[in-house]
């Protein structure tokens, strides 16, 4: 158990577990918290998952932890590990069962008093036009080639189905294509589990939200991305679904014997890896990018769904309720990225689980619209709290491997939350500060409580004042959908 | 009691401790905690049976090789089981489930992990706590 005296505070924001605190740490651990935050963090195994990850053979210095750290398993949720190219290793524990977990934001041009006598129609048309819960097939229903389609070309599969345009796919991180996808890699058990859930949200901690800006902190960025204060957006919280969940654990089984071939000791054998130039890591990397592709389509399906309730519930109301894409972004994700270390180059394959990627103004593989302000980074809330849109900085790009929060992060235990608090209970409370709720699980939305999530403009704040991101709006929830 | 398992705290997903005289029985009280986290409701009629074989290197490996194979099976055809055949041969696992298909599923778990897996001799037999990924 780390105590918080062999904890090195840098500043009010930054604070480091030395190398030398564990014999088998390879560098150090950098964290990006308050003390308050930092206090919490101690009250589970994050940190000591985080030095765990410091022992990945070529990771590189430091590993990172974002504010919204919590305890996971193998790797911390909030976590950031990058090894190098050369003899570093992948681990698939370190990006997460879900990957390509990630965000989508939506902007408009609807104020909110023009619409708020139909809110709940709205929220009844994306509750039907949204597949959602648990086991909830899709409409759509592929054949193997076509899944293996998706997997290597990802949201374009979408725009090839008239369901995208090119500036949603402008507008989505990679462009909404991992290159490197082979769906060979992939078994025929994670296929079958492919062929259905493609379009549909699925249940635990994912939603789609539609909220109101509340307040902007920077006009010119905020222009850029089109948010308006007033004016509705719309958040896509989902991943990969099953297809994910499977290549996943499929590669997580299959590299507990490839850690013992390369010699590689772990204290934990959910972080099992496999050296990145090996073929069992090239393996997995290619069905990662499989499952990556997979999930952005699935997001960008759901969008065009969202787009379909929005001229159901508001054509007739106003005039305009077309949605524009401001980006999507992956939260659990394998990257190779290159990196300035020490002021040379460096390729690196960076880990993500629960954070997101936050590079900084001139940053090549950003749009054109976002190179002078920097990557529109999406931190959602927990239902019935604020959501964060922030941009990217050069300080993320030197000193967090270009990356920032994901969210507001658990604080309480699903069973905690599930004693403690009644779902009717919340649904009703939500709805009387104005938030409409389509739920399909009222146990579900129990464990989903904003009291189980730490205090999200906290996390923000304290990502902004360390200056790995930086504040552009606050959005307030309207409309909650959860499987 | 001799055989069990009860949920215990884990801030983000679910994790179960479980008990029971030898690893079959492990394995079994395992496969029913996990179900029963799930809050699966099964269909009164339409009995139904599946197979599995599973095989690992270690026990732990079996052990998660055999929940994320009951997962599979109830997300590919919205089945669960309630009844469980299990002959142990080494560390190969011949699985008979019986089930039904199902009326609701309150939760859905993503994977069983590895975290911190280890199944512990103690002095009732054999013990080992699991981390869900949900």
């Amino acid at each position: 158990m780390v105590l918080l005296q062999e904890i090195k505070k840098i500043n009010d924001y930054e604070w480091e577990i030395p190398q030398s605190y564990r014999n088998d740490m390879r560098v150090a651990v950098r964290l990006f918290v308050t003390r308050r935050l930092l206090e919490d963090a101690l009250g589970d195994r994050s940190l000591e998952q985080a030095i765990n990850a410091t022992t990945l053979p070529g990771v590189m210095q430091p590993v990172v932890v974002m504010p919204d750290m919590h305890q996971g398993y193998g790797f911390p949720i909030g976590g950031v590990a990058a090894t190098r190219l050369t003899d570093g290793v992948v681990s698939p524990g370190a990006i997460g069962y879900d990957i390509n977990c990630g965000v989508r934001l939506l902007g408009s041009r609807i104020e909110l008093g023009a619409v708020e006598p139909v809110l709940s129609n709205l929220a009844d048309a994306l509750n039907r036009h949204c597949p959602s819960g648990v086991g909830v097939a899709g409409e759509y229903h592929l054949k193997d080639a076509e899944l293996a389609q998706v997997c290597r070309i990802g949201a374009r599969w979408a725009l090839k189905k008239g369901l995208a345009t090119e500036e949603d796919l402008l507008r989505t991180e990679e462009a909404g294509c991992l290159d490197g996808a082979d769906p060979s890699r992939v078994s025929s058990q994670t296929k079958k589990r492919g062929l259905n859930q493609l379009g549909t949200l699925g249940a635990g901690n994912h939603f789609i939200e539609v909220d109101v800006v509340d307040r902007l902190y920077d006009d010119q960025a905020a222009q850029a991305m089109g948010l308006q204060e007033g004016m509705l957006t719309l958040q896509i919280h989902c991943g990969s679904r099953g297809f994910g969940h499977q290549i996943c654990t499929d590669y997580v089984q299959e590299l507990q014997s490839a850690v013992h071939r390369y010699g590689i000791k772990l204290p934990d054998r959910e972080l099992v890896c496999a050296p990145l130039d090996s073929p069992e890591g090239k393996d997995y990397l290619a069905a990662m990018r499989s499952a990556a592709n997979y999930a952005f389509c699935n997001r960008q399906l759901l969008a065009h769904a969202a787009r379909l309730a929005f001229e159901e519930a508001l054509a007739g109301v106003i005039n305009n309720w077309q949605l524009h894409q401001v980006y999507d972004i992956a939260h659990n994700m394998g990257k190779t990225e290159t990196h300035i270390v020490d002021g040379k180059k460096v390729k690196v394959c960076v880990h993500r689980k629960g954070a997101t990627r936050a590079f900084g103004p001139g940053s090549p593989e950003l749009p054109e619209a976002y190179r002078s302000i920097g990557q529109p980074v999406l931190v959602p809330g927990s239902m019935g709290t604020a959501s964060w849109v922030l941009a990217g900085t050069a300080e993320s790009m030197a000193r967090s491997w270009g990356s920032s929060c994901h969210g507001a992060g658990r604080v309480m235990s699903r069973s905690q939350a599930k004693r403690e608090i009644r779902g009717d209970r919340l649904r009703n409370e939500l709805e009387a500060n104005g938030i409409h709720i389509r739920a399909g699980s009222l146990p579900g939305l129990a464990e989903e409580a904003p009291r189980a999530y730490k205090d999200v403009d906290e996390v923000v704040e304290t990502v902004h004042a360390a200056g790995i991101a930086r504040k552009v709006a606050r959005l307030r929830p309207v409309i909650v959908i959860k499987g | 009691m001799r055989s069990g398992y009860k949920e215990i705290q884990h801030t983000a997903d679910w994790a179960l401790q479980v008990w029971a005289p030898d690893l079959t029985e492990l394995m079994h009280q395992a496969a029913l905690g996990m179900i029963a986290l799930m809050g699966a409701r099964l269909n009164p009629e339409g009995r139904l049976e599946r197979t599995l074989m599973v095989n690992a290197g270690d026990k732990e490996g079996l052990l998660v090789a055999f929940l994320n194979s009951i997962l599979y099976e109830m997300e590919l055809d919205s089945i669960g089981f309630d009844r469980f055949d299990l002959k142990l041969d080494g560390l190969k696992l011949h699985a008979r489930l019986a089930g039904a298909p199902l009326l609701e599923l309150q939760k859905s778990i993503k994977a069983v992990t590895f975290h911190n897996l280890e199944i512990r001799p103690v002095d009732a037999g054999l013990e080992t706590t699991i981390v869900f990924d949900v």
